[in-house]
């Protein structure tokens, strides 16, 4: 039976990897899978934790969350591929129309 | 018959529309003849409603007739609906056949003015809304009347709108009755609050009832309706207008000053006599107002040299007179007076006017002179007005006028009595001033003019004949018999029997005596030349400047009213407005852009700045809660 620890830690790591990547990188599609990284190292924590304190809540979070980050895929790619296709880039830096 | 009544505002109404809509097929006779007709047949179905009321059952002496309801809103309750009683009739035959006279003397002297059908359709309007004024039968549709005349004098003022002056006359004219019309509205107001109603027989049924003799709410009421009346008919102080506005072609000037516009306060006065009788103070400002005015213009008349500005102030004083004998509750001779003056005054501008189609818009008397000569018509028939006014028996002005002075005597107001025998004598000797001046001696006219000089086309000196008979014999209406004049007789219904004094054999020929005299001096003076004008000029000089400059009311008011107003308005204009209103804008966004300059550093557009701001919440968030 593997620990509740090691289960957080792996979250822990892998939710802190995902964070990196979206702080760090420039490419849109890395931040994107990035994001999707988070998404699962929290969704791991939430099975871990529904296990070993035996409720199904954690369970039916991940199923929420699971769906949401489909509706991220489907509408996060589009923004990528229109982006590209304005700018010829997918390059965020590149992208700073915002400025104040 | 009486049931056509409404015939009477509709048709100058339709002669309006049509004009507009199918005038311009119709050429410049068809326009002319349009609108003549439209108010030529007003005047024949006026005529036909003052024969049926013979035809009225014993004892009944007026009708109503309903069109629609206007507004039902709880109790307030008003319908358009029109009021056929002898004063009505009277004051309808009056505005639709001297209006009639106007319009055909129009088609004349607008002959060569390229806004021909412009002018038609105007004057048509402003024939209707008299109309309406005096046939109405409750408060609001007077008021719509009044403000409807309002609106086309100051159209018809500004008439050539291209000129300046004209545009500001009208302006004038506009804004000064308009002060007067606040007045008049609060008085409708204060009307409904206290009847409930705004219907002319229910009001004057209850008003006994309900006011009190001499109560505050009754001069209230009065005192208020007076001041529209003060505005509308160009009495102290608020008749500066009036002068202002020959500014508009000649016809409009005998319309305004005889047939509609400034009547309205004199019949609106008479109408609601009921409440003016139970407040005997207004009714003595009514009758000291008009006196004064009486005089007091008569003095301005004494001097000027524009022909049309010697008429204007000739009316203000005129309207004087009118008022003079409403306050003393002489309405039938007040009414008798509007009549009567409806058709010489209409005379005189209309002579005025072809002097000045002859002279090529000349109006200063100084370049006229020995004009009968070559205008005989104009000339005669301006003599038979200027006798009328100057109450010549056996002509119209006499009888009218000398009933007021008697009323005023016997109400008890001698000194008003004085002063109006005195303004008398002044009348006379301006209009004698006039003529004399104008018709008679030798031609001061300019040189190149001079061999130009022709009487005016017959459609314009037709009206002159028609009117001239009517100023020299509609005196005889108001032959005293037995039992008060015809004219009395006619009225008593609406204003009771009292009032228009008797006849007296005494006072009438002081008063004639004193026309008679008014007349000989202006001979004295500008004909036979015995006594010279500008020496009696140079005697009395602060004097004649004072009367010159007409008591400097204008300038007065320009420096009391306009300038303050205009003072104001730069202020507003250039320092408040940019200042302050516009300050305040500016220094909110000033306030916004510099807070921007600061908080914007943070917006650097890239998106994992973002995500850093992002999680470095989440990891205060989160520490603060582990932490705690």
């Amino acid at each position: 039976m593997i620990p509740l620890s090691h289960f957080m830690i792996l979250s822990a790591v892998l939710f802190t990897i995902g964070v990196l990547g979206v702080v760090l990188r420039r490419n849109a599609i890395m931040i994107f899978m990035s994001v999707e990284l988070m998404l699962n190292a929290v969704n791991l924590a939430f099975v871990a934790l529904a296990r070993s304190l035996h409720t199904l809540d954690g369970q039916v979070f991940v199923f929420f969350v699971m769906t949401v980050a489909a509706a991220e895929v489907a509408i996060g790619l589009a923004l990528i591929v229109v982006l590209f296709r304005t700018k010829g880039t997918i390059d965020v830096d590149e992208v700073n129309l915002l400025k104040g | 018959m009486i049931h056509l009544a409404w015939l009477v505002p509709a048709l100058p109404l339709l002669g309006m529309i049509l004009n507009i809509f199918v005038g311009r097929r119709l050429g410049r006779k068809g326009v002319g003849l349009l609108a003549s007709a439209a108010v030529g047949s007003a005047f024949l179905v006026s005529l036909g409603l003052f024969i049926s009321l013979g035809g009225l059952p014993h004892g009944v002496h007026q009708a109503e007739q309903t069109l629609f309801t206007w507004i039902a809103a709880g109790s307030f309750h008003v319908t358009v609906s029109l009021l056929i009683d002898p004063l009505s009739v009277l004051m309808s035959l009056v505005v639709s056949g001297v209006g009639f006279l106007i319009h055909v003397y129009s088609i004349g002297y607008m002959e060569h003015d390229k806004d021909y059908r412009r002018f038609f359709v105007y004057l048509n309007l402003f024939v209707a809304a008299m109309l309406i004024l005096v046939l109405a039968n409750n408060f609001l549709l007077l008021y719509v009347g009044w403000e409807l005349v309002g609106l086309c004098s100051y159209l018809l003022i500004g008439f050539w709108y291209e000129k300046k002056s004209a545009a500001d006359a009208g302006k004038k004219a506009f804004l000064t009755t308009r002060i007067g019309d606040v007045g008049f509205a609060l008085g409708i107001l204060l009307i409904f609050v206290t009847f409930g109603t705004l219907d002319y027989s229910a009001v004057f049924s209850q008003a006994p009832k309900l006011l009190q003799v001499g109560g505050t709410t009754a001069t209230m009421i009065t005192l208020l309706l007076f001041v529209g009346a003060i505005g509308k008919s160009a009495q102290i102080p608020l008749y500066v207008w009036l002068p202002d506005a020959m500014e508009g072609p000649t016809p409009v000037s005998a319309l305004i000053h005889a047939a509609t516009m400034v009547t309205a306060g004199v019949f609106m006065v008479t109408r609601t006599h009921v409440l003016f009788e139970l407040a005997p103070f207004s009714q003595s400002v009514v009758a000291i107002i008009g006196t004064l005015t009486a005089f007091y213009a008569a003095t301005i008349a004494l001097t000027q040299m524009d022909i049309k500005r010697v008429l204007a102030y000739s009316t203000i004083s005129q309207l004087g007179y009118m008022f003079l004998a409403v306050g003393v509750a002489a309405y039938s001779a007040g009414i008798f007076h509007l009549m009567t003056h409806a058709f010489f005054k209409a005379l005189l501008f209309m002579g005025a006017g072809s002097v000045m189609h002859a002279l090529d818009g000349e109006t200063d008397m100084r370049r006229m002179g020995g004009l009968i000569r070559k205008m005989p018509l104009t000339g005669w028939t301006f003599v038979v007005a200027w006798l009328a006014i100057s109450g010549v028996p056996p002509f119209s002005g006499f009888f009218s006028k000398d009933e007021i002075l008697a009323a005023a005597y016997h109400a008890g107001h001698p000194i008003l009595w004085l002063i109006g025998l005195i303004t008398a004598g002044l009348t006379s000797f301006y209009i004698g001033r006039q003529v004399f001046l104008t018709f008679f001696g030798r031609s001061r006219v300019a040189p190149d003019l001079e061999p130009h000089v022709h009487e005016s086309p017959s459609v314009m000196t037709w009206p002159l004949l028609a009117l001239a008979l009517l100023a020299a014999v509609a005196g005889f209406v108001g032959l005293p018999s037995a039992n008060g004049s015809l004219i009395q007789s006619f009225l008593s219904p609406v204003v009771g029997g009292e009032g228009g004094g008797s006849f007296d054999l005494l006072l009438a020929l002081l008063s004639t005596g004193v026309g008679l005299t008014g007349i000989f001096v202006a001979w004295l003076m500008y004909s036979a030349g015995v006594v010279s004008p500008t020496r009696m000029a140079a005697r009395v000089r602060p004097l004649y400047n004072l009367l010159w400059n007409k008591y400097y009311v204008d300038e007065l008011y320009g420096f009391l009213f306009i300038r303050p107003f205009r003072r104001t308005a730069a202020f507003l204009a250039e320092i408040f407005d940019p200042w302050v209103i516009d300050g305040a804008v500016n220094a909110v966004a000033l306030v916004t852009d510099g807070a921007s300059r600061v908080i914007r550093v943070w917006e650097s557009g890239y998106v994992r700045n973002y995500a850093l701001s992002l999680l470095a919440g989440a990891v205060i968030m989160l520490a603060y809660f582990v932490l705690r």
